[in-house]
């Protein structure tokens, strides 16, 4: 009777791993792809999936011997081309080759392949080829040749080097990212005091409306922020400001002002009374109380909010689009870099690969060493004021 | 001047200003108008921490203020006029012509769907992966992965799955998969009975959300409210109702629709579907977020509960769904709410990944094309307050628990 709950049970669970390991590896797919395709160049894209690329592979390619016109070497009345179907240093190996579609997988690496009239041509496993004819077969293109190859794994950082630093690509990210980073940081750390100070007045001061003012910050907590878009673009023509980035800054910070003193308030409601009274007791002010004391003891609070900020206003569009980009293209940020290699370069996932990936280091950087922050961050949202 | 030298002294600026206004105001107050020395200390006192809370939460009111009241108030100013005769009050006519737009009403229809299905199948999803990672040893690393989306862009995630729907097999996964089914019986499986299975899976689920609803008109005891929460609840439960046979309608469907086998798919083009494969995106990234705080609640349900349960043997499927679910029917609640607050705002997955073709527009979409591409402020206008009031049943929901 155990032995069969004891089987049941530890079935249930082997049952309970391989159902998570599924739905992980369900979740995990999408950005090994892009990760794996960002490695690779567009012709292995094209020729295999990212999937196999981890992987010794077989794939059929069609290559090419070199120009005869330029290359044949005159042996008697044959003439000769030589050298290596794969140019110079490839790790690959030809398993089958042939010199036409129709018989693409005829011979072995070694055999020599009889073409009529005494024009024939040797294929190597390594690629070396030699082609002999006369005068006449020996001219015009190069002899095609139908190859099955083993190709190893192959990765190369080419990708993000042409996103980075390439001087050809007038789509360069760094601007991008320098531009985001400056979008970000300033509208993470400018809105921590207004908010924590008002944060401070109502969870800790007595004063009529307090009730009404925390409903009121409840409500903005919903509010859709492209409510205004319009209005807040319209105010900032008028006074001057126009596209720059203390409009960005601002308008980022309004748009979290809600959810940062719902947070700091729910937070600091929780400090015990008695820290608060007995430092009013030895005659502080609610200033100094509020610095020396509340500030520094919501420190955890602050931090989670400030990641989820930081990340919020990094992979912002919407709010950039609206209030920074203009039509120089100067104020681009990472996410529209990207939206405007969609058009120009769609389908070449070799760039949009690497262009994607770079734009997500930072963040998921932030994400692995803050996760603790992030997570707790938000669930004190989460949870009733 | 370089903006990384000009962010800086912003930043120096805009924190010295802060702490330099809170701090010369509160002296300015203690000192100047109201000093604490002399006959008058005790009243001063008083009048000064009378004033001080204002001074200490007004930047945050004014920017409140200015960046979201008065927005919906200029909204709403906007979409009862006309931007074209010198802001001439038009009275409803924007909503008229609103409400003539076959694209609104694809938007409307559009984000119903995605209302429905996102925030469900996040909370379900979040519900599996809290109960299941909690079970075994490496649940830890399980989290971290389906929570770590939440740190991608929704541009980034958004070229994920672009990747994913790619119409050549050798690219994409999606089409790769495809190709594997032929009609034979795998194809059957997991094309017809799966999806059916779904399908009546979350038909059950409506019915049993309608007779949630609807059993207070049965059982007197449980009648509570007035005639308002009363009507509420028909509503919701002819709602329920109706998806129930909606769904049990389309399992009849997913048998006898023919299906392009053997054919590569532009998955993003496909009418209605399309939306499924967009929705995806934000159940790939916001599933980590449900996870989260579910996993928290199920964490901080009494384990006493739990015990007693299972002395009195309780299965497994009893206790989750007897024991544990009702305790943290709140925070399932709770995010709910949060998941469909979070669809309204969404704008940039529909963005990216169809420019709001294919009849893939939804109202965050509709209102930004709107705005800044047909440079429509009366008509988007008209769609920005149709969007708030989309969302003021969860912003009275907020208030009224934060009470």
């Amino acid at each position: 009777m155990d032995g069969i709950v004891e089987i049941k049970s530890s079935l249930k669970k082997w049952v309970v791993h391989i159902t998570v390991a599924l739905l992980v590896a369900v979740w995990l797919v999408p950005t090994l792809g892009l990760f794996v395709s960002s490695f690779r160049t567009t012709d292995q894209i094209k020729a295999s999936g990212w999937w196999t690329a981890l992987f010794t592979t077989e794939q059929k390619e069609v290559l090419r011997a070199a120009d005869p016109d330029d290359f044949r070497v005159a042996d008697g009345d044959v003439f000769t081309v030589s050298g290596n179907l794969f140019g110079e240093g490839s790790s690959k190996k030809i398993t089958l080759w042939g010199p036409s579609s129709l018989a693409s997988d005829a011979y072995v690496p070694g055999e020599v392949a009889d073409l009529g009239d005494g024009e024939s041509i040797t294929v190597q496993a390594n690629g070396d080829y030699v082609w002999r004819g006369n005068d006449d077969q020996l001219s015009g293109h190069g002899q095609r040749v139908f190859v099955t190859v083993r190709a190893p794994p192959e990765f190369t950082l080419e990708n993000y080097h042409w996103m980075l630093f390439d001087k050809q690509n007038s789509q360069r990210m760094t601007k991008a990212f320098l531009n985001t980073l400056t979008v970000a940081i300033p509208s993470t750390i400018i809105p921590i005091v207004i908010s924590a100070f008002a944060a401070y007045a109502l969870a800790w001061m007595n004063f009529r409306g307090r009730a009404l003012l925390i409903v009121a910050v409840v409500a903005g907590l919903a509010v859709p922020y492209q409510v205004s878009l319009v209005p807040t673009l319209k105010l900032y023509v008028d006074i001057g400001i126009g596209k720059s980035y203390p409009g960005v800054w601002l308008a980022h910070s309004a748009f979290c002002m809600a959810f940062a003193i719902f947070l700091f308030r729910n937070y600091m409601a929780g400090i015990p009374r008695e820290i608060i009274e007995n430092a009013k007791l030895d005659g502080a002010n609610d200033f100094q109380i509020f610095i020396w004391i509340v500030l520094p003891l919501s420190i955890p609070a602050i931090a989670s909010w400030t990641v989820i900020q930081f990340l919020w206003t990094y992979n912002d569009l919407l709010t950039g689009k609206v209030f920074l980009i203009d039509n120089t293209g100067d104020n681009i940020i990472l996410t529209e870099a990207i939206i405007r290699m969609l058009g120009p370069y769609a389908g070449q996932w070799a760039i949009l690969s690497a262009g994607a990936f770079i734009s997500m280091v930072v963040p998921l950087a932030v994400f692995l060493t803050m996760q603790r922050y992030f997570a707790r961050g938000l669930l004190a949202g989460s949870i009733k004021g | 001047m370089n903006p990384v030298i000009q962010a800086l002294i912003i930043i120096l600026i805009g924190i010295g200003g802060c702490l330099g206004y809170f701090y010369l105001s509160s002296q300015l107050l203690d000192k100047v108008l109201f000093p604490q020395r002399g006959e008058n200390a005790g009243r001063n006192i008083n009048r000064a921490n009378m004033i001080r809370p204002w001074l200490f939460i007004f930047p945050a009111l004014f920017v409140l203020g200015v960046y979201l009241f008065y927005p919906v108030l200029e909204s709403l100013r906007l979409s009862l006029t006309d931007r074209d005769a010198g802001d001439a009050f038009v009275g409803l006519a924007n909503y008229q012509q609103l409400f003539s737009d076959p694209k609104f009403w694809e938007a409307m229809r559009n984000n119903t769907l995605w209302l429905i299905v996102v925030p469900a199948t996040c909370t379900a999803f979040g519900l599996l992966f809290a109960q299941l990672t909690d079970l075994i040893a490496w649940g830890n690393i399980a989290r971290t992965i389906i929570f770590m989306p939440m740190a991608i862009s929704w541009v980034g995630a958004s070229v994920v799955f672009m990747l994913l729907y790619d119409i050549r097999p050798v690219t994409g996964v999606l089409n790769a998969v495809w190709m594997q089914f032929e009609g034979g019986v795998g194809s059957f499986l997991f094309l017809r009975i799966f999806p059916a299975i779904i399908l009546l899976g979350f038909a059950a689920v409506a019915t049993y959300v309608c007779y949630l609803f609807l059993r207070p008109f049965f059982i007197p005891e449980e009648r509570k409210g007035g005639i308002i929460s009363a009507a509420l609840r028909a509503v919701a439960g002819a709602a329920a109702a109706y998806l129930a046979v909606l769904a049990l309608l389309n399992v009849i469907d997913v048998f006898t629709i023919t299906l392009p086998y053997g054919k590569t798919q532009a998955w993003k083009t496909i009418p209605f579907w399309n939306n499924f494969f967009l929705m995806a995106v934000m159940i790939w990234v916001q599933t980590g977020l449900a996870m989260v705080i579910l996993s928290a609640a199920l964490r901080g349900i009494p384990q006493e509960t739990v015990e007693s349960a299972i002395i009195d043997g309780a299965k497994p499927f009893q206790l989750f769904f007897r024991i544990k679910i009702p305790q943290i029917f709140g925070t399932i609640v709770v995010v709910w709410i949060i998941l469909s607050v979070g669809v309204l705002r969404v704008f940039d997955i529909v963005y990216t990944m169809t420019f709001s073709n294919w009849n893939t527009a939804i109202l965050a979409n509709y209102l930004y094309r709107k705005l800044f591409n047909d440079f429509d402020w009366g008509v988007g206008s008209a769609s920005v307050i149709i969007l708030v009031l989309l969302v003021s049943p969860i912003i009275y929901w907020n208030v009224n628990k934060a009470r």
